[in-house]
């Protein structure tokens, strides 16, 4: 610790701190552009200079680090004017355009010359002007608006790991560009627009669309992967105008993908609004009393083993929970949430969380990763390991395709075999292995619908007895999730053990299966499931309602309250920002009337009721600490034999990064985004 | 006056060949290992006792910056020699490089024993292109004779010498924009602290020096520091590389004594101001980043760093750029604001803004489309700048232009009324 003054104030603060991180300890603000939390220091705006006694000019008080006994001022005359100057040469080549720009009434320029603007311009020469730049479909460029801050480029260098944005030209020539003007080629992209402090990057969906103040704010969750990232809502009327991160340094950080931003206008278009039912061939629409008799109707035609209970990868908890009862009510046995299929048998949670749990990716001292492609699966923790791969030098290897993951790795090949010759130290990564006291090991789900995932889970599991993935302190066992409703219908026991997907496909393929009930399922392999009547609830005529043959037309995630688990096994609570379109109700709703008219009566009443009821069935998953270690549990209860992985390729689950559901395929932007990167790759 | 015996650059004028034998011959390299032998701290003592201010136009005292760097670092240290000679006016490293290139090496080989170093870099200027062909040459030379290298002078010291080419910036002669730029990024100057001497080249301890720094070292050690210090005044001691130009009969580049009067060293060397010394307007004592001093200054200052830091202004590179009263004062500083506008890195605020604004002011001024409150609103973007700017290229943007109006002010108003300032 070590004592300084501000402004005649005399406090203790940490050792390591900068002027600025001093002051505000000390209540006060200081002014800036350009300094970031989660960005490196540029120190070019100037914005926070303050007076430090005995230094004959004033400290930028980003950049300063703090010095024993240092007495700073921050509200002399000197300041004041050092920092009108900054601003007087900050607005001078601004095109002060307020009225038309998008920044308008969320801009740190504007809020800034509120305090330090001078009431009229000295200016009497030409303003500059800067072209346009092209930066994709998601980022809107106006450069003349820029103020040279970099925290653009700082970011994509920093957290995005693509070196794609600089500054050309110098003095005031200099103009931020992405050299080539092509789209940026991160997951990342779109966070460069909540960084920028002025109107130079807006949102290019979002342009014209909405002033900050007339919109409404929730703050709640996505469900674009498992990676629970939060966010905040923001609503005009009824629609959903965009979507912003939310700061939670567990998870997310300050950063969302571009998928999470942008994905939600697809909740706009080719919405389920009305029942349907098919007649004829042909989907009309109907009242929910009738569509709802329809379903109990076929319910009870059916025996419970010619029907299946499937769930997809958007569900919140609470549905799932009551799903799954209905299922048990039923007696219905075929049930599965793992749409692209799993051969693991699972018995506990460390089976298939990310145990180590994001925000310890920062104390690991070795990673690996097979099958997955972090980036696409999850490129929030993707960043997060480039963060502490930047910081720390931590080796990573790669079993899989040779990816771009934005940071170095040691590729071990795309051959599973090099895990057992990393299992009997033959290989060069397991002194590596060796040495660490905290390794990591993230799969992908790739490795788990494999004919041979039993026998990768063997070796993987005896790879963990042999060096030390897990002890009182540290669980470095790790799958990574690709859907936000995953772990939370894992934990609710919503799969049958073995491979149960294609026993299902089999089954409905020789007619023993004839009825469907698909919670959202939009990702199976539609083909195989024709021959069986399909009872659709979601929220998109998408895949899955295309093959239905009644459809009860649902709520979004924005749309309901809800409860989601994260591919960590956190428990996070999502928040209604807007109502369903037309007739559409929320989930539990629909499954909880189809209960009571098969006279199954659980006395549910309401949200509250049905929580209360999860909780006191499942209270183990309202008890995620981030603090503790999960326990670890064997990966396998049988050591499996090992077996030679020949034609070893991995095919990741992920095609196309911008469509990995209902909602996003809906989504003019991502469709574009899609498009921008394909042209790219061509 | 100098005399010829005292001089350390005795080849300035490339009489003689540059190359490794007419080096032998003036003295260079002459038991280089004994210098080496009496060790490092006696090295870096003696610079100090000869107080020897740096020559790149900041006068820090050379052998305090060297005993900055750290003995014991993890990292390998680094010795960077500033040869990106780019402020106007200056032209001394140009000849030296050129001229008398083993003076540099060698001082490259003193001082990187001293400061820990066993790499040094040589960052010349892109338009140095001639020069650095010789350098290049006689960095070959001084390898090829076991001079540098492995080993170097036998003293059992190794020694690698980079030259590497600047590509044309200005602000690349920062110190840390120098470093930036070797790196392979773009030349902009880092943010202090961390000085170069704990976190510099490649996040290496490194101590960057002006060419003239490092060239003078040699001979210092040789002749000792107490006949370095006999020359000049208290602080303000050893001979010192001049560039007189403008207008004056003729320009040249001369090594002087420090502290000589400025009206002595222009009439003895330069052959006088054209037309007479009562046909001076001002002078422009140290580069263009520093403030002109008017004829009345000129007549008694003396030519070193506190001596003209008294009168207002500073001995920078001590490049004399010598303005009679032919001389359009405005034009001529609003052709170095221009020069600074287009020299702005674009990093920091005031800097990248203000130069511009300052130049368009003062071309207004120089066609006379401006007023007396519009010299108040310049002078305050001057204030504006200095002292706000990450590096001092903001204050030397500054500067000329606070000078022109600290002494003429009332001239160009009078010429503003009058309306003698025309397109």
């Amino acid at each position: 610790m070590k004592k300084i003054k501000v402004d005649n104030k005399e406090i203790e603060v940490d050792d390591h701190l900068t002027i600025m991180q001093a002051c505000e300890e000390a209540g006060k603000e200081i002014p800036r552009f350009c300094y970031h939390d989660k960005l490196s220091i540029a120190g070019n705006c100037r914005m926070c200079l303050v007076e430090v006694e005995g230094a004959p000019k004033p400290v930028a008080s980003c950049a300063m680090p703090i010095n024993e006994g240092m007495s700073i001022r921050t509200n002399t005359e000197k300041v004041k004017k050092a920092r009108e100057g900054v601003m007087e040469f900050l607005l001078i080549n601004h095109p002060l355009d307020c009225p038309v720009c998008d920044q308008g009434g969320e801009c740190d320029l504007q809020d800034q010359t509120i305090a330090y603007g001078a009431g009229h311009s000295r200016f009497n020469e030409n303003k500059r002007s800067v072209k346009e730049k092209h930066m994709g479909p998601l980022i809107k460029t106006y450069m003349t608006r820029c103020i040279h801050c970099t925290r653009c480029i700082r970011f994509a260098e920093e957290v995005a790991g693509v070196n794609e944005i600089g500054a050309v030209n110098r003095g005031e020539n200099m103009e931020i560009s992405t050299y080539l003007e092509k789209t940026i080629d991160s997951e990342l992209s779109a966070n460069v627009i909540d960084l920028c402090p002025v109107g130079a990057l807006t949102s290019k969906p979002y342009q014209f669309e909405a002033r900050p103040w007339e919109l409404k704010k929730t703050e709640t969750i996505d469900v674009m992967d498992a990676v629970g990232s939060n966010i905040r809502v923001d609503t005009y009327g009824w629609k959903v105008k965009r979507v912003l991160p939310r700061l939670n340094e567990d998870i997310n950080e300050e950063w969302i993908s571009d998928k999470t931003r942008y994905a939600c206008d697809g909740l706009l278009t080719q919405r389920l609004d009305e029942p349907y039912i098919r007649i004829e061939n042909k989907l009309t629409t109907s009242s929910w009393s009738h569509a709802l008799t329809k379903v109990t109707d076929l319910l009870n035609e059916y025996k419970a083993d010619e029907i299946a209970f499937l769930t997809g990868d958007l569900c919140d908890l609470e549905t799932l929970y009551l799903f799954k009862k209905l299922a048990d009510q039923l007696k219905i046995n075929n049930i599965e949430c793992r749409q692209e299929g799993c051969n693991i048998p699972f018995t506990n949670q460390t089976q298939y969380s990310f145990n180590t749990k994001i925000a310890n990716i920062e104390k690991s001292d070795c990673l690996i990763i097979v099958g997955s492609n972090v980036r696409q699966e999850a490129p929030i923790i993707n960043a997060r390991i480039r963060k502490h791969k930047i910081t720390s030098n931590l080796p990573i290897a790669v079993v899989g395709e040779n990816l771009d993951l934005t940071y170095d790795f040691t590729h071990l090949g795309d051959d599973l075999n090099v895990l057992s010759s990393i299992l009997d130290g033959s290989h060069e990564f397991s002194k590596k292995l060796e040495a660490a006291n905290n390794p990591m090991i993230i799969i992908g789900n790739s490795i788990l619908n494999r004919d041979d995932s039993i026998s990768i889970f063997s070796i993987i599991e005896q790879l963990i007895h042999k060096f030390k993935f897990f002890h009182e302190s540290w669980n470095g066992f790790n799958v990574l999730q690709i859907a936000a409703a995953r772990t939370g219908a894992l934990n609710l026991g919503l799969f049958k053990q073995g491979n149960s997907l294609e026993k299902i496909y089999q089954s409905i393929e020789q007619n023993k299966i004839k009825l469907i009930i698909s919670l959202g399922a939009d990702e199976l392999e539609f083909p195989r499931i024709n021959k069986a009547k399909v009872i659709y609830i979601g929220t998109h005529g998408d895949r899955g309602a295309n093959t239905a043959d009644i459809i009860l037309p649902s709520a979004a995630y924005t749309e309901k309250d809800g409860l989601y688990v994260n591919t960590e096994g956190r428990l996070q609570h999502a928040y209604k920002a807007t109502f369903p379109p037309g007739n559409a109700k929320e989930d539990w709703k629909i499954i909880n009337e189809l209960s009571n008219m098969l006279s199954f009566d659980w006395g549910i009443i309401d949200l509250p009721n049905l929580r209360e009821r999860l909780k006191s069935e499942h209270a183990e998953l309202f008890e995620f600490d981030n603090n503790k270690i999960n326990k670890y549990e064997r990966l396998l209860a049988n050591k499996a034999p090992t077996a030679d992985f020949k034609n070893s390729n991995i095919e990741y689950l992920i095609k196309d990064f911008y469509l990995t559901n209902a909602i996003a395929r809906n989504s003019k932007t991502m469709a574009e985004c899609s498009l921008a990167r394909n042209e790219a790759k061509d | 006056m100098l005399s010829n015996k005292d001089k350390i650059f005795t080849n300035l004028y490339g009489e003689e060949s540059f190359e490794l034998k007419m080096a032998y011959v003036r003295g260079d390299w002459d038991n280089t290992k004994a210098l080496m032998q009496k060790g490092s701290s006696w090295i870096i003592d003696e610079i100090k006792n000869s107080q020897l201010r740096g020559r790149g136009g900041a006068g820090f005292p050379t052998g305090l910056k060297w005993s900055f760097m750290p003995k014991d670092s993890e990292k390998s240290n680094y010795l960077v020699v500033n040869a990106d000679e780019s402020e106007p006016g200056t032209c001394k490293d140009r000849d030296m490089i050129r001229n008398d290139p083993h003076k540099l090496i060698e001082g490259c080989l003193l001082a990187s024993f001293a400061i820990g170093a066993h790499k040094c870099y040589i960052y010349i200027r892109g338009e140095y292109f001639n020069e650095s062909v010789v350098l290049e040459k006689a960095v070959a030379e001084a390898y090829a004779a076991g001079l540098i290298g492995k080993n170097a002078c036998e003293s059992g010291w190794d020694l690698d010498i980079y030259i590497h080419r600047g590509a044309g910036a200005y602000i690349c002669g920062e110190e840390t924009a120098l470093l930036e730029s070797l790196e392979g990024k773009k030349g902009q100057p880092r943010l202090k602290p961390p000085f170069p001497a704990n976190k510099g080249l490649y996040g290496s301890p490194t101590t960057v020096n002006n060419v003239e720094t490092i060239a003078v070292v040699p001979t210092i050690l040789r002749r000792g520091a107490n006949w370095f210090s006999s020359f000049g005044r208290e602080k303000n001691t050893g001979t010192k590389v001049f560039c007189i130009s403008g207008h004056v009969n003729n320009p040249c580049n001369v090594e002087e004594e420090m502290s000589i009067p400025l009206k002595e060293l222009i009439d003895k060397h330069a052959g006088g101001v054209i037309g007479g010394w009562d046909n001076l307007k001002a002078i422009i004592p140290g580069g263009s980043s520093v403030p002109m001093i008017p004829k009345s200054v000129c007549d008694d200052v003396l030519m070193d760093f506190d001596s003209l830091v008294a009168a207002k202004s500073g001995l920078g590179t001590a490049a004399v750029i010598v303005m009679d009263q032919s001389t359009d004062l405005v034009k001529a500083i609003a052709r170095i604001a221009r020069f600074y506008k287009h020299e702005s890195c674009g990093q920091c605020t005031p800097c990248r803004e203000g130069t511009g604004w300052m130049w368009r002011i003062l071309e207004k001024i120089a066609i006379g489309n401006s007023s007396s409150a519009e010299i108040d609103k310049l002078l305050d973007v001057t204030k504006q700048i200095e002292g706000h700017t990450i590096c001092a290229l903001g204050d030397a943007a500054a500067w000329p232009i606070q000078g022109l109006f600290r002494h003429f002010r009332d001239e160009i108003e009078e010429n503003l009324k009058k309306g003698n300032y025309v397109a």
